[in-house]
């Protein structure tokens, strides 16, 4: 099971294995906190982090997208790591990006790494974008109906003296939230008080990504 | 100390060597020199670099110090130089007197230690000399002040000279030294601390061109490769101090414990011997039990509270243990007070102990020198036989204790060869040169290659990791207005701004520690497993645990810690909420093995014993008992063959290997294994590995599959695994990362520490993980990844070890197809379940947490 069906206020969502969430009838990807030029962000204060992270980020973006061919794609905020970071991007990751961009609507919601896009960079920049039920921002809210990010889920297992931790999509059912995209991002546990406020009780589910396929497990369950 | 003198006639002509002071204080202590002591004043005058190879108690230290003593004990003037007053601190200034000799210690607590023991000769002969320590515990004021007047002899440790050597007055503060003495060199020497060491002794060599060195080492293998660690290599050539060996330490006397019990077959606690053990220890003064993990030393100590009807006082001593409870413990020790002492290898190293008169040591011996390093902190008088007791934990930690007392009794030693010097480090001391006077590419590469450890260094290797500290080392040439330290129009290098400077000062060191949890004893919830009462706040530390161990723990297992059975609460930030739990046992076993493995010589040993059958006789009979029905049953494994027996148990198939190469190897061993059986279409389910043996089960019959040829051991065994097959396993190998995560930080890739937020050690920046996944991908030849293949081949993974095995094997492969499991498999399917598997965890683990759901579900 390379996907997973995610349901969000009765709309049927495929989770991707890459960490995307696609809405079939509406042929509408979203990808959340790709963090993009985040390495170099790092190097700006002398940690010289390996400068691949945005190539290695859009070329998962690219292979996704080649996968299901959406009409539209939405990021869902913290695109770039800082706000500078856009300058930043080279010459090649710009064409990757604008060869992605190419036939098919793009939208970048604002994050709290990016409030403030320039409009060169192809697409749509917005703070949430509402399609039928679903309401897409970066900052989760707890409304129910409601897609977000920017809190990078990730869920640890543990049996019998062995453990492993991955991203996860954290989902009741009437909410998510999306796990970061971007090669360089960490997580924050699904055990975290953040996600008790949103989703209300620990009665949620974390559909974790794990090499080959999804795996849906309780977050009371998890670490 | 004894006053009874093993070298009563001392040639004349080194004992003139001794001024008149120094005899009449030797003679007002009823004492004389030791040759060996006399022997180092020689070489000194001589004007000679020595390595000194001493036993424990042979008065190794003075001996260091003695040339020191006696120089310093003439005045000033008649030394050549003029008073030592100097008001100037600015570079390049060449001040006279100064600091003579500097003392390096791989523990600080030894240190402050010396620096007591050198005041009384230099107090009672009235001597001029000045002695400090420096450590990281040394206020700042202090540290400033010995840079501007340094003493006599200053005593500090690998990093702190690091430290001293990237300031801006390491000439001034260096240019005066005549020599320096390193001390327990044999154990500096095995790990990157050494490396980090030997790059500053090159850095001294350059400063203080009339600098020698003393190296006070315990017996090794090789003292001819230890003793170029003392010497500037030059053009290609080795270069080796002169070696000084004391003689005259009574041999020791070693025993095996000669159980009157049943011996298990497997398991490391040795619990069956526990009456024996305390006997010892109520028939001796002092008693040390070394164990070789942490938890075993928690499981005995704990058997001996609840057998310990005589009230014995006896105590427990690890690193993990609060650094406060562990000085009460060395300091009712030193005072006496304790009749034993439960600990691993946190006291192999150390201050004098004084009066122990029985060494017992628990378990695998691993390896002759260690055992013997161990053995000797029994007695700390060279004349006096030191004593020791082998408590072996199961049937094949018999035959490891045997081969060891042989070793012992033939003077055999097993240390490691000279480490090839790691790049991460060398990283490492480039940023730190650069804090300090700026430097030449060339001349530094020229220096670099005058320490042992690095003689065979590159040039391409050298300008990688220079490349590397300035900009990342990366193909992609994007970071060269963030370097960190830039060339001047000369070509010289120098760090980029103040601010890295810093950084290095927090980071330097090559000690990565274990991410560790504070362990804190609060209430149980109470009300039975499922209640979400609140936790009692509150309540005693009891040490620190590594982070990777409580992260495969849920809530309500239990686990020993601190002497007792714990029940794992929560974890609360950076502390572990724990209980106190009645069980009888801990439900997650902790043995991790141990820090070291079987050492290769011991393990060859082993396999001889076993393929020479008149060597039996020396066994205890259950054993002989054991060899020889597995002689009848299946065969015993010749010494250069391998034995591979397959046998059905339970519904699956099993295949158990005896490699003899220790875990790390065989654990390797297993992983690229269940690859290739996987790919056979052999449906591997599992594998356990202790020191001796492999045990990988399955679904796929593979003694049907080798009968009808679908299956063949020498190509599943041949060594071409360690191509492709290491190659796609290191790319998710959870030991590779954490191999790449130590050198990512003391390659300062990632800084440990940050100016002016002391983050808790386990907050590390950034997740090397993924630094690891990206660079992999993306440069897979960047240096940081050869540094890291480098240590994983050394390290966790024994690559080394295991491609010798390989190749030692080819055509050796015996077969025994088996109808069940044979009695030298016996101990490693023991562990089956009752270790964790030490596998890489993946969608299985996963979709085992899934499954649960569903049955919860269904109901």
């Amino acid at each position: 099971m390379r996907a997973a069906k995610v349901m969000v206020a009765d709309v049927r969502f495929v989770a991707d294995i890459s960490g995307a969430l696609f809405w079939q009838e509406q042929r509408l990807l979203v990808v959340s906190d790709l963090h993009l030029e985040k390495g170099s962000s790092f190097a700006k204060r002398g940690v010289l982090l390996p400068p691949y992270d945005t190539v290695a980020t859009l070329s998962r973006l690219a292979a996704v997208i080649a996968r299901h061919d959406p009409r539209m794609v939405i990021a869902l905020g913290d695109s770039f790591h800082d706000r500078e970071a856009h300058e930043r991007l080279s010459e090649s990751d710009r064409d990757a990006l604008s060869a992605m961009q190419a036939r098919r609507d793009w939208i970048w919601i604002s994050g709290n790494h990016d409030p403030a896009l320039p409009s060169d960079l192809g697409g749509t920049v917005a703070n949430e974008v509402a399609i039928g039920p679903i309401a897409f921002r970066h900052e989760p809210t707890g409304a129910a109906g409601e897609i977000a990010g920017h809190l990078h889920p990730k869920a640890r297992v543990a049996t019998r003296g062995r453990s492993m931790e991955r991203r996860c999509f954290a989902s009741d059912g009437e909410r998510a939230v999306m796990p970061a995209f971007g090669a360089f991002t960490g997580g924050l546990s699904i055990r975290d008080p953040a996600f008790a406020k949103i989703f209300g009780t620990p009665g949620f589910m974390a559909h974790v990504l794990g090499d080959n396929r999804l795996h849906a497990i309780a977050a009371s369950r998890c670490y | 100390m004894s006053t009874l003198d093993l070298f009563s006639v001392t040639p004349s002509e080194t004992a003139d060597l001794l001024p008149r002071q120094f005899r009449d204080w030797f003679a007002a202590r009823g004492w004389s020199p030791r040759e060996h002591q006399l022997a180092l004043l020689a070489k000194a005058s001589e004007d000679r670099s020595a390595l000194l190879i001493a036993p424990t108690g042979a008065g190794k230290t003075l001996a260091g110090f003695l040339p020191t003593l006696v120089e310093l004990s003439h005045p000033a003037a008649q030394r050549g130089e003029g008073t030592k007053s100097l008001i100037s601190t600015g570079r390049n200034v060449k001040r006279t007197g100064g600091l003579h000799t500097l003392y390096i210690s791989p523990l600080k607590a030894l240190a402050v230690d010396i620096a007591r023991n050198l005041e009384t000769p230099i107090a009672e002969m009235g001597l001029p000399i000045k002695v400090e320590t420096r450590t990281g515990d040394t206020p700042v004021s202090r540290r400033q002040r010995q840079r501007r007047y340094p003493p006599d002899i200053l005593l500090t440790t690998p990093e702190q000279l690091a430290l001293l050597l990237s300031s801006d007055d390491a000439p001034f503060l260096f240019s005066s030294l005549k020599r320096i003495v390193l001390d327990e060199l044999h154990a500096l020497v095995t790990s990157k601390r050494g490396d980090l060491l030997s790059l500053g002794l090159a850095r001294l060599w350059r400063l203080a061109p009339e600098m020698r060195a003393i190296g006070l080492s315990a017996t090794v293998a090789e003292p001819e490769s230890l003793a170029r660690f003392l010497m500037p290599q030059r053009d290609g050539k080795e270069v080796s101090a002169d070696i000084v060996v004391a003689g005259g330490a009574a041999a020791p006397i070693v025993e095996m414990l000669d159980t009157q019990e049943r011996l298990p077959w497997a398991g490391h606690t040795a619990r069956h011997a526990l009456g024996e053990m305390y006997e010892l220890i109520k028939r001796n003064k002092t008693t040390l039990i070394f164990v070789n993990t942490r938890s075993q030393a928690e499981m005995l100590f704990q058997d001996f509270w609840r057998m310990n009807d005589d009230g014995l006082a006896i105590a427990l001593h690890h690193g993990s243990l609060d650094v406060a409870q562990r000085r009460k413990v060395e300091d009712a020790m030193a005072a006496g007070k304790l009749r034993g002492v439960v600990c691993t290898s946190s006291l192999d190293l150390g201050i004098d102990w004084g009066d122990i008169d029985l060494v017992v040591n628990v378990g695998a011996p691993k390896g002759a020198s260690r055992l013997m390093q161990r053995i000797g902190r029994a007695n700390h008088r060279l004349d006096e036989p030191s004593r020791a007791v082998l408590i072996p934990a199961n049937r094949f930690e018999v035959l490891e204790c045997r081969v060891a007392i042989d070793a012992i009794a033939e003077n055999a030693q097993d240390t490691p060869p000279l480490r090839t010097g790691a790049l991460d480090v060398l990283a490492q001391h480039v940023l730190g040169c650069a804090c300090g006077e700026p430097f030449l590419s060339d001349e530094l590469y020229a220096e670099v290659l005058t320490s042992a450890p690095y003689a065979s260094l590159t040039r391409s290797d050298f300008d990688d990791v220079v490349d590397f500290v300035a900009t990342g080392g990366y193909a992609l040439k994007t970071y060269e207005r963030f370097a960190r330290i830039k060339q001047d129009k000369q070509g010289r290098w120098r760090v980029a701004n103040p601010k890295v400077r810093q950084s290095y000062r927090l980071n330097v060191g090559t000690i990565v520690e274990e991410a560790m949890l504070k362990v804190k004893l609060v209430r149980g919830r109470g009300g039975g497993a499922g209640s979400t009462g609140m936790i009692g706040r509150g309540g005693r530390m009891l040490g620190e645990i590594e982070e990777y161990f409580i992260e495969g723990l849920v809530a309500g297992d239990t686990f020993v810690f601190g002497g007792e059975i714990v029940r794992y609460e929560a974890l609360v930030e950076d502390q572990v909420y724990v209980s106190r739990a009645n069980d009888k046992d801990a439900k997650v076993p902790s043995y991790m093995g141990g820090k070291f493995p079987l050492s290769t010589y011991l393990a060859e040993r082993v396999r001889k014993l076993l393929d020479d059958r008149r060597q039996w006789n020396a066994l205890p009979e259950q054993v002989r008992d054991w060899l020889s029905l597995q002689r009848h049953f299946s065969s015993v494994p010749g010494v250069r063959e391998l034995l591979i027996e397959t046998f059905p148990r339970g519904g699956k198939h099993y295949m158990v290997c005896y490699p003899f190469e220790g875990r790390l190897a065989h654990q390797t061993l297993g992983m690229l294994l269940t690859r290739r059986l996987e790919r056979a279409r052999a449906r591997p389910l599992g594998f356990v590995a202790n020191e001796y043996a492999l045990a990988i089960w399955g679904l796929g019959d593979v003694s049907f599959m080798v009968r009808h040829g679908k299956l063949d051991f020498a190509a599943l065994f041949a060594p071409d695994m360690l191509g492709d097959d290491l190659e796609a396993w290191l790319a998710e190998s959870a030991l590779m990362k954490r191999t790449f995560r130590s050198c990512a930080l003391i390659s300062g890739l990632i800084p440990r520490r940050f100016t002016g937020e002391e983050k808790s050690r386990r907050q590390v920046l950034f997740s090397t993980d993924l630094v690891y996944d990206v660079l992999r991908k993306h440069q897979a030849d960047h240096v940081l990844l050869r540094a890291a293949r480098a240590d994983a081949a050394a390290g966790l993974l024994d690559l080394k070890r295991l491609g010798d095995m390989l190749s030692r094997i080819q055509g050796r492969i015996t077969h025994r197809e088996l109808e069940h499991v044979s009695p030298l498999a016996v101990p490693v399917m023991l562990e089956i379940g009752r270790e964790s598997v030490y596998g890489e965890a993946g969608d299985e683990l996963l979709a085992e947490a899934a499954d649960e759901l569903v049955k919860e579900a269904m109901g």
